[in-house]
């Protein structure tokens, strides 16, 4: 137990330490940072536009109100930013196998992935949580909930799960690329859809839908159940009303899995070359 | 105690490939439409030796020999399918971030450095990661900024860097953490003879000032002659030369040169049954045939002519070499 | 094979090798194609005949945004990564001086791409998509119509991504125009939603801009939204802005060209 807590803090340490060495050599070109910044910013304000446009045409979209909608958009966005910040990078491991950069990490006395995740580290990409943030934000003020203390406390900790979530299925798809480099775009439909996915109410979608994105690929945990409780209704699908409390298990399964998947795709690696 | 110990190494890959010619590997049955069969290539093919503390030692090879396949099992990149591999007491395939802080790797081909920073903050992260503490780190990098001409160098992203001055970068990087052992794939590569001279002379110096140990893989023979006292030679993932380089010329006996400078031009001369092969105005070459006796042809130009220098020229250790590979390939 | 049909044959023959990546990409813009096809399935039951369509027209509408994502480049910042890799180190010099028309021969490449992309990314998303949901075909002359409209909306593409990639012989690189450009085309091509939800005038714009010729014109003309004179309406403005994207694009091109032998290359 204390070693692995020392291993976590070692990987932590690392990551950092790359992180800011590339952010110092982003900051010396400000201009360039910000715009590029304010471009993600832009990118991702066009998915809350697209919401506004609907709801410009209807009060309810699978019976759900705007802010509610909104709501959902901020939480699975936010998240989304973060995890994409930390680890969105991953996604590239196929380049770095393909280009013999992998070779060079295994070199050093870092983790493999730290490094992969750390690579180009550039903080442009929070410029995705400004729209999220201000939807976020928004959405609180509009929603006509009873806010309780459990309520109040389920919108950091669904954040929380969901960026842990998401990162662990950045790490599981990017594991993939051990065995097939060129993998990379069809993993991304599980990140970038994925986000697309949880920005609307599950109820929009096929009921095998839901159940893929309960029990396959926990996307409903990002935002969908958390939300169900702290807008107080039932669960449109019958779903019991635990599972609106299960994101942290299903953060903690997202990372084990992801875990596993990583450790057995450098394993394959090493034991097969590239 | 042996810093390096390989024992019964193996490495095996499962291909899907066409015969490549630079392997020599037999191109895999195929079944029926010619559709082609996966087959086993042994990159590595029991591999024993060791290697003490301090040596240099060079490690040659054709291409697709296992060289790469080697070093990559000696830093953990690679794990060996079969054997025992020890590096300063550690299993790299088990150990492998314990052993990198006492390893230095340079590759030609690619850089270890990260690619759009400055050389300043590679070597900075360097030391952070391999936790070097401040006083050493800023004695390792004076000495090597000096020894290896960077100054100008440290605020350029390497990305901006020529092929030598990276090489060169990538050497600093490789030592910054005072490593036991160095392993070079091919460290002069590319490089012009000034450069190559002045890495040769580096490395030479650190050898001889911190004791490390140096693996290096090259093509370039003036790397070997220059800087190793052992030469191991490996074709098809088999050890075909363990020893010193006069032992690896003798391997192949094969004829010398003896370049006689007379006082005056004279017709080619006839000495010994051996005719001068080749003039140029009062230089005369002869080729003295494997086996032949050498002691005999100087005596008789001396006798019988003014000489006013003279020098017998070893075959070229290329020579040699290709005639190792050569011999490989036809399974002589 | 005249030189700009080898152009075109050679580019298709090159993007046919990248064959992992047309499957993902297939597989990828089929997906989103259902994600959005549920999304505007949910809005149309809400208000069933809203922008003038009716659901089955909007998921149609849907899936034919989908198909022609890659053909029309929508994702593409600009005409090739080659072309701007070589406007950025200087090789552009020898190719603006060739005797071959220089956007001639861009065009012919993108051609060669297109239709590539739009048979092979093409037509999964909307042969998939129509084993799942009713979609509506068109029949008779439209077809026709689609077919040339399709071609423009290529055309019209290529012109404003040419004009996009050309940015770079003025500012050190083209990431910026590309970015706004993908910006608002992503917006006003109709992919993020059809341009039928926009009200009013605001609505009435965004169906004038080019943008809007790549994948709203061709998706109308496909959904039989107009009668036989709009329809000819619509191809015209299609035709109008690929002129004029183009003579642009050949103005801009001869300024480069000036301004290539003022810098000595």
């Amino acid at each position: 137990m204390a070693e692995a807590s020392a291993k976590l803090a070692d990987a932590m340490r690392a990551f950092g330490l790359l992180c800011w060495a590339w952010t110092r050599a982003a900051w010396q070109y400000p201009a360039s940072l910000l715009l590029l910044t304010v471009g993600q910013a832009l990118a991702t304000t066009l998915d809350v536009l697209a919401i506004v446009v609907i709801f410009a045409n209807t009060d309810e979209l699978g019976g759900f109100s705007a802010a509610e909608v909104l709501f959902l958009y901020a939480t699975t966005s936010t998240s989304f930013a973060i995890a994409d910040t930390l680890m969105g990078t991953v996604e590239r491991l196929g380049r770095h196998v393909r280009s013999g950069a992998f070779d060079v990490m295994l070199l050093r006395p870092v983790s493999a992935l730290v490094q992969v995740a750390a690579d180009t580290f550039s903080p442009r990409r929070l410029g995705k949580l400004v729209p999220a943030l201000a939807a976020l934000a928004l959405s609180l003020n509009l929603l006509d909930t009873q806010w309780t203390a459990g309520r109040i406390l389920m919108v950091p900790v669904m954040v929380i799960c969901g960026t842990l979530i998401y990162c662990g299925i950045w790490v599981l798809g990017a594991s993939y690329q051990f065995v097939a480099a060129d993998a990379a775009e069809a993993m991304n439909v599980t990140t970038y859809g994925g986000n697309y996915v949880t920005q609307y109410p599950l109820t929009v979608f096929s009921s095998e839908w839901v159940r893929a994105l309960t029990w396959v690929v926990p996307l409903a945990f990002v935002n969908w159940y958390p939300a169900l409780y702290v807008f107080g209704r039932p669960d449109p699908h019958g779903y019991p009303a635990g599972m609106q409390f299960a994101s942290p298990i299903a953060a903690v399964l997202a990372l084990v899995a992801a875990s596993f998947a990583w450790r057995a795709g450098v394993r394959h690696y090493r034991s097969t070359g590239s | 105690m042996a810093v390096i110990e390989l024992d019964g190494v193996e490495k095996h890959f499962t291909v899907r490939k066409r015969a490549r010619a630079d392997t020599g590997a037999p191109a895999p049955p195929t079944g029926r439409a010619g559709r082609r069969a996966r087959t086993v290539v042994r990159a590595v093919d029991g591999l024993t030796f060791s290697i003490e503390p301090g040596a240099i030692v060079g490690y040659l090879g054709p291409n697709g020999a296992g060289k790469s396949t080697t070093v990559k099992m000696l830093t953990g990149i690679l794990v060996p399918s079969a054997g025992r591999i020890r590096v300063a007491g550690l299993d790299p395939s088990r150990d492998r971030v314990a052993l990198a802080r006492k390893v230095g790797v340079v590759f030609g081909q690619r850089t270890t450095l990260w690619w759009d920073l400055p050389l300043r903050d590679s070597f900075d992260l360097v030391r952070r990661l391999y936790r070097v503490e401040a006083p050493r780190y800023r004695r390792n990098l004076d000495r090597l900024v000096g020894l290896l001409e960077l100054e100008d160098l440290l605020d350029t992203p390497v990305r901006q860097l020529s092929l030598g001055q990276r090489m060169r970068g990538d050497l600093a990087a490789a030592l910054l953490h005072d490593p036991e052992i160095v392993y070079l794939d091919e460290p002069t590569i590319g490089l012009d003879v000034v450069s190559k001279a002045a890495v040769r002379e580096f490395l030479e110096s650190i050898n001889r000032e911190r004791g490390t140990t140096v693996l290096l893989t090259t093509h370039d023979l003036g790397d070997v002659e220059r800087l190793c006292s052992r030469v191991m030679v490996i074709d098809h993932g088999r050890l075909a030369f363990d020893g010193d380089l006069a032992g690896l010329r003798s391997l192949v006996p094969s004829e010398r040169v003896v370049v006689v400078d007379l006082a005056v031009p004279l017709p080619p001369l006839v000495v010994a049954g051996v005719r001068a092969s080749r003039t140029d105005g009062p230089r005369q070459w002869f080729t003295v045939p494997a086996g032949g006796s050498l002691a005999d042809l100087v005596a008789q130009i001396v006798a019988g002519h003014e000489v006013s220098d003279l020098t017998v020229e070893e075959p070229a250790i290329e020579d040699v070499v290709s005639l190792i590979y050569r011999r490989g390939a036809r399974g002589g | 094979m005249g030189l700009y049909t080898m152009v075109a044959w050679r580019s298709l023959r090159r993007h046919a090798t990248y064959r992992a990546a047309t499957v993902a990409g297939a597989f990828t813009n089929t997906i989103f194609g259902f994600i959005r096809a549920y999304i505007l399935i949910a809005l149309w039951t809400q208000r069933p005949q809203i922008g003038g369509y009716d659901v089955t027209a909007a998921v149609t509408f849907c899936f034919l945004g989908q198909s022609l994502i890659a053909a029309v480049g929508a994702f593409l910042p600009t005409v090739s990564a080659e072309l701007s890799e070589r406007i950025r180190n200087g090789d552009i010099a020898i190719d603006l001086f060739r005797p071959a028309d220089f956007q001639g021969w861009w065009l012919s490449h993108e051609l060669g791409r297109a239709t590539h992309a739009l048979v092979f990314r093409g037509l999964p998303p909307l042969l998939i998509g129509a084993l799942f949901f009713d979609l509506t075909w068109p029949s008779g002359w439209r077809v026709v119509a689609v077919v040339l409209s399709v071609a423009l909306a290529i055309v019209v593409s290529f012109g404003l991504r040419y004009l996009v990639t050309l940015t770079a012989f003025w500012l050190l690189d083209d990431a910026g125009p590309a970015s706004i450009a993908m910006l608002a085309g992503t917006f006003l091509s109709g992919l993020l939603i059809p341009l039928v939800l926009l009200p009013g005038w605001l609505g009435t714009v965004a169906r004038s801009t080019p943008w809007a010729a790549t994948i709203q014109s061709p998706s109308d003309i496909w959904l039989g939204v107009y009668g036989g004179a709009g329809v000819l309406a619509v191809l015209g403005l299609q035709a109008l802005w690929a002129v004029v994207l183009l003579l642009t694009g050949r103005r801009l091109t001869e300024r480069a060209r000036r301004r290539v032998v003022v810098q000595g290359g």
